[in-house]
């Protein structure tokens, strides 16, 4: 496939007028405030925003000094962690045995798919409700196991609360990626494997896992960036940060920051730091695809 | 298959089953609480896992709001439907619309400053919204937008996402369409209506599936940007439901809107799966 066609159009003001709708709206929507996260992250307002001083480098040192900024960073890194690993194995696990049975195949895929329409704050609160305390059924049958759930008190709870929910809408995706990766390798190589003598659990750690690679590390990093970006609902849903801070993700605290506590230099300063998270995830993305090819 | 093996194919199915009504528990959960009244969720614990009979009595109290005998209000779930709605096709149908515009002056024009639009566009792609809420919300308060649907959709139109698959798209057309239609005397916006935009009907509906859902399920931004209970949509009006407490809440009314809230997008991806899946496996090439 080509890069650039051969047949082209000419005119010098068609292509304008065509990117216009576009451009006008990364300009005024994104570049603009990009720009003003940038800006004001190294400015200081005075508490009634009447004058702002340059204060340099001084809200991001006031930033990573903040004891609660850095157990935000270390729960965000908590949460990726468990989100990607569990929904990873999970949906990996599902997709090998919808690749392995030829009956129903179709039926499972469209029984599996779709939780990827159910809206991030809507499964916050339908685990919510799931796990609620006082009327909950999970929190029922754990309470006649012996255990005492709850949430609101206990941050570990909180913690598992929002990764259950999170896994849960993840699945659907990363399901249908594997499946996609597991139906691309070559029957042959299978065929080869079994002929060979191998059977299903060798076959599948020395053939088909290692050819999932690209695809396994490719959901790895969209599982850290829908962490970072997409959870937010959920958490808000489900424990508004609670209890105390033990769920404050990154997302949640540039906005509770910004809009609850109005401390504007400090949200924008985080808001940096989140772009250039953001950035560093999607080179590594992409650096990838263009490896992915090859394989 | 490879080889036949009876055991290892029912464990498969096992699992399969078991996945899938792990997958759909929390839902049925949802739909048993909707049939039921406030006072036997509350009162009972556990709540009855079998449908009650008050099914209809919820879903015309989420769909038509109404104040409980205990004084709860509770907001009617149409007018934000409504609101879901509107934003959600507007969201996707912009971005289709503005998306095949510049993938189309990118690929088939060159003009000074193409690579500079190119990365303009691209950067977008890395991102979203969510990172920089504070700064965006100040520009769309700056321009009046609060609490309309400009505000509410047109931020969240601009997607290098779809300009990419469009484009990407658009190179795998051969270059012989376009020399028969300039022979033939047709101009670049003939070309693209009569052409190209035929020729992208499945990339259209796949981009469609995506993005409506996308634009269904906001949250954060529909959080900053509406203050009026008339521009809720319903996904963000739900959790305003549920703040009051476990006790206070009328979890029948909220578990019906919640399965309102849950339908159309559902729907769309249903019944729209086969380009569900092709629009987002190429969108993530």
């Amino acid at each position: 496939m080509s890069v650039e066609k051969r047949v082209l159009f000419r005119s010098w003001w068609l292509p304008w007028a065509l990117v216009a709708p576009q451009l006008a709206i990364v300009c005024v929507f994104f570049f603009w405030p990009a720009g003003q996260a940038l800006f004001q992250s190294v400015l200081r307002e005075d508490a009634f925003g009447t004058s702002s001083e340059f204060v340099g480098l001084e809200n991001f040192k006031i930033l990573f000094a903040d004891e609660t900024y850095v157990a935000s960073f270390r729960t965000t890194a908590v949460f990726s962690v468990l989100v990607a690993a569990i929904g990873l194995s999970v949906s990996l696990l599902l997709a090998v045995m919808a690749d392995r049975v030829v009956r129903g195949a179709t039926a499972y895929k469209t029984l599996m798919i779709w939780p990827y329409a159910v809206a991030p704050a809507i499964a916050g609160v339908l685990w919510l409700f799931m796990f609620a305390p006082s009327i909950g059924v999970v929190s029922y049958a754990l309470r006649s196991a012996g255990m005492d759930w709850n949430h609101l008190l206990n941050g570990n709870h909180a913690m598992t609360l929002i990764v259950l929910a999170a896994v849960w809408k993840q699945i659907a995706y990363n399901f249908l990626f594997f499946l996609a990766g597991l139906q691309s390798i070559p029957k042959s190589l299978v065929e080869a494997a079994a002929i060979d003598g191998a059977g299903p659990w060798r076959r599948f750690w020395t053939v088909q896992f290692p050819l999932l690679t690209p695809t396994t590390f490719f959901l790895l990093v969209i599982n850290i960036i829908y962490v970072f970006i997409d959870t937010f609902a959920i958490v808000d849903a489900a424990t508004s940060g609670g209890p105390g801070k033990d769920t404050a993700i990154l997302v949640y605290k540039v906005y509770h920051d910004g809009f609850k506590a109005m401390d504007l230099g400090g949200s924008a300063a985080q808001s940096v730091v989140l772009m250039g998270i953001l950035i560093a995830l999607t080179v590594v993305q992409f650096r990838y695809v263009e490896r992915r090819v090859h394989y | 298959m490879v080889e036949n093996r009876p055991v290892a194919t029912a464990l498969s199915h096992l699992v399969l089953v078991l996945g899938v009504l792990i997958v759909a528990f929390p839902v049925y959960i949802t739909f048993v609480a909707s049939t039921q009244t406030a006072e036997q969720i509350v009162q009972n614990v556990p709540m009855s896992l079998l449908p009650g009979d008050n099914f209809l009595n919820s879903y015309r109290f989420a769909l038509f709001g109404g104040v409980t005998e205990f004084g709860t209000r509770v907001p009617p779930a149409a007018p934000m439907l409504m609101v879901s709605l509107v934003s959600a096709l507007t969201i996707a149908l912009g971005k289709i619309a503005i998306s095949l515009l510049s993938a189309f002056a990118v690929v088939y024009f060159r003009f000074p400053g193409r690579s500079l639009v190119f990365w303009m566009i691209f950067i977008t792609l890395m991102l979203p919204v969510e990172v920089r809420i504070l700064p965006t919300y100040k520009v769309v308060s700056d321009l009046g937008l609060l609490n309309t649907y400009a505000g509410l959709t047109v931020p969240l139109i601009a997607s290098a996402t779809a300009t990419f698959l469009f484009r990407q798209f658009f190179l795998t057309i051969p270059d012989e369409l376009v020399e028969a239609a300039r022979i033939d005397g047709a101009g670049p916006m003939k070309f693209f209506k009569d052409v190209l935009l035929p020729l992208s009907a499945t990339s259209i509906a796949a981009l469609f599936v995506i993005q409506f859902i996308y634009g269904w399920n906001q949250y954060l931004w529909p959080l900053l940007m509406t203050t009026d209970e008339n521009m809720y949509p319903v996904v963000m009006g739900i959790k305003r439901m549920i703040s009051g407490g476990d006790a206070a809440t009328e979890w029948n009314a909220v578990m019906a809107t919640a399965m309102l809230a849950m339908i159309p997008p559902a729907l769309v991806v249903l019944l729209m799966q086969k380009w569900f899946v092709k629009g987002l496996v190429d969108s993530e090439k």
